[in-house]
């Protein structure tokens, strides 16, 4: 069966000029970066050159870069180092909608003896900032906000944000794993302490992630052995992965303009389609100001899970708001945290795509959703109640 | 991944029964859209009283659609009293199974198919029973207990797959443990109770604990104990060695001698010291 694949907030394909270029370092110059042999060398040259094209890709220099295993590493590694540098501050900052990465991180440190503050959203996704600047003290140690959301896509204003954390010193962190690769970025130019990225999101592989912290920014590292990324992280180098993590962040910067037209231009089409085909239907988040890629959008009266098994049907992979895996059947803390109706909560859908995808695929997906949706609701009690 | 069966695929992508039947006997509604699934069920009898059609409307995930078809399938054919027997262990049977998270499912099948018969029958619908534990899902204690009971459930998540209780907010995790450690105490209590002792029998039972467990761990501590008598379920004993001259020997005797003894031999025991 086909695939379209419409889930690429959740994971990408490794573009196959990465897959290409990694394949050689698994087996053949196999060296570890950090022996004095040329055989050795010659690999820490590559992984140099990784480091160089992230930088390039965020606008830091390659120093600034550390190799990580994940998203996740990066995000704890820089909470936590945040934490570290400031002993006697015990008040930590971050928004209701980050990634269990960071939201679970913040909600174990909440037990173990820190203030946390979580910033609200609007019906829009949009952070509440006036909450934010207000929550801050003395004591506020580190303000981490994810760059854009994984769910509604709805992008945060992150310098405007590091503007004013600089002007009070306060430690600025950025989970910034959905939106590196799909809008433009140069750290130099912001305030920006510290950013977390996750190769798997921008056709990079899975296992490895990068870490940007600023010349300067107080650090300590998480995994603490050997001196590699000068000690700021011990533990031999994926180099397979990073060096394919370079070559992916390469590739994102050339299609940069692919992805902010093209395909946003096939996320419109197809978010207006079904907006027109299929009544009591909305779309969750600011629709001004979003990735290019995603679209959250909610079914009324049908539940998600249902929508993507049918869906699955015709190959079809997207994701659903919903966390029907749990048994609670509770929509998803983001959701929740919008304030959307527990009548749309639970059916919405996220597609999220990539520069991969085509006009035919979304052409396909135009066609098949709404009799699934409309077959659906012929089930639902509340459907001929509510019309 | 989804872990459906062919059945429960089947059942989703293919269901029996949808509809309404309008001069239904029987309704039963269950759950709303807050709760993210919903069930309406309607039977028709036929003049031997026994269901002649069975039609259903869902809201709901894949499992929550296909156990609503397997039950109408289900209760075709059937009397109403053989229909009250359906458990939700049988719904989710019938399709071959369920995924531990998706039980609820099933578990909202029967609460219809309970609803529906009670409709049916002309009783008044059943007032909320008990109290709410999970103010989220709207859960009582009488609807948590009665799930532990009979799916012997042990642990909370359970409870959260089986009836969507605590899977909120998370603030009544303790009740529901609560309620779990009292529900299955109760059953095993209930099933030693079945063993009924003489007083002979008691007795001997009584002399092989204080021999074998009790007795050794005394006197690591230099103490003893001596079994004077068994009136009824009163033990009488005598503490000796420095159990005996131990300030602490009467928490030694109830908390430990009496608990052990209740444990091993019957609930009901009480351990009294007789001075010598």
């Amino acid at each position: 069966m086909k695939v379209i694949y419409v889930d690429n907030n959740a994971t990408t394909r490794v573009a196959p000029e990465v897959l290409e270029e990694m394949l050689p370092y698994f087996s053949e110059f196999y060296g570890n970066p950090s022996s004095m042999h040329t055989f050795g060398g010659m690999v820490e040259h590559k992984v140099a050159e990784a480091r160089e094209r992230v930088g390039r890709l965020l606008g830091a220099s390659p120093e600034e870069i550390i190799f990580t295993s994940c998203g996740t590493e990066s995000d704890s590694t820089a909470i936590r180092a945040a934490i570290l540098s400031n002993p006697n501050k015990k008040h930590i900052v971050t928004s209701r909608v980050e990634h269990p990465a960071v939201k679970n991180l913040y909600e174990y440190l909440s037990k173990n003896g820190y203030r946390v503050t979580f910033v609200p959203v609007d019906r829009k996704g949009r952070l509440d900032l006036d909450y934010l600047y207000k929550s801050l003290d003395e004591d506020t140690a580190i303000v981490s906000i994810m760059w854009a959301n994984n769910e509604s896509g709805v992008i945060f204003p992150i310098e405007e944000i590091g503007g004013v954390l600089k002007e009070k010193g306060i430690v600025f962190h950025t989970d910034a794993v959905q939106a590196v690769g799909k809008i433009p970025m140069d750290l130099k130019n912001t305030s920006v302490d510290m950013l977390s990225l996750s190769g798997h999101k921008l056709h990079g592989p899975k296992g490895v992630g990068a870490l940007y912290v600023r010349k300067g920014t107080k650090y300590s590292p998480f995994l603490i052995g050997g001196h590699q990324e000068k000690g700021r992280r011990g533990g031999t180098e994926n180099v397979a992965s990073i060096i394919g993590l370079g070559k992916a962040s390469e590739l994102a910067g050339a299609n940069l303009s692919d992805e902010n037209t093209r395909i946003k231009r096939l996320r419109d089409k197809l978010e207006n389609e079904i907006l027109k085909r299929v009544p009591n239907t909305m779309i969750n988040g600011d629709r001004d100001n979003r990735l290019p890629n995603t679209t959250s959008i909610a079914f009324e009266y049908v539940e998600g899970e249902s929508i993507l098994l049918m869906m699955d049907e015709y190959g079809i992979c997207a994701s659903s708001g919903s966390a029907c895996t749990s048994g609670s059947l509770e929509p998803s803390h983001v959701l929740r945290a919008m304030g959307v109706p527990f009548t749309a909560a639970h059916g919405s859908i996220r597609f999220s795509l990539s520069i991969y995808n085509t006009e035919k695929e979304i052409d396909f997906i135009i066609e098949k959703l709404p009799p699934i949706i409309e077959r659906l609701r012929e089930l639902s009690p509340f459907w001929k109640k509510a019309v | 991944m989804w872990e459906y069966t062919k059945t429960v695929k089947d059942h989703f992508l293919n269901p029996r029964n949808v509809g309404v039947i309008n001069d239904a006997d029987g309704i039963g509604e269950v759950g709303s859209l807050a709760c993210g699934d919903a069930l309406t069920l309607y039977f028709k009898l036929d003049e031997n009283k026994r269901i002649k059609d069975a039609k259903f409307q869902t809201f709901g995930c894949a499992s929550a659609i296909a156990s609503s078809s397997a039950l109408t399938e289900m209760l075709k054919g059937l009397s109403l009293e053989e229909a009250e027997k359906i458990t939700n262990e049988d719904i989710a049977e019938f399709l071959g199974g369920l995924p531990k998270q998706k039980m609820h499912c099933s578990v909202m099948g029967r609460d219809a198919l309970e609803k529906a018969i009670s409709n049916y029958r002309g009783e008044a619908e059943k007032k909320v029973e008990g109290e709410i534990v999970c103010e989220c899902f709207g859960v009582t204690d009488l609807e948590i207990e009665r799930a532990v009971r009979e799916n012997s459930l042990k642990s909370i998540e359970d409870v959260t797959n089986y009836v969507k209780a605590g899977g909120g907010c998370e603030s009544c995790h303790d009740k529901i443990q609560k309620i779990i450690d009292t529900t299955l105490g109760r059953e095993i209590r209930a099933k030693k109770k079945v063993i009924r002792l003489t007083n002979i029998q008691k007795i001997k039972l009584i002399e092989e604990t204080l021999e074998r467990e009790i007795k050794p761990a005394l006197k690591k501590d230099g103490g003893d104990i001596e079994l004077v008598d068994v009136d009824g379920n009163n033990v009488l004993v005598k503490l000796q060695g420095t159990c005996a001259t131990c300030s602490a020997s009467q928490i030694t005797l109830k908390h430990y001698v009496e608990s052990k003894l209740r444990e091993l031999v019957s609930p009901e025991l009480l351990v009294e010291e007789v001075s010598s």
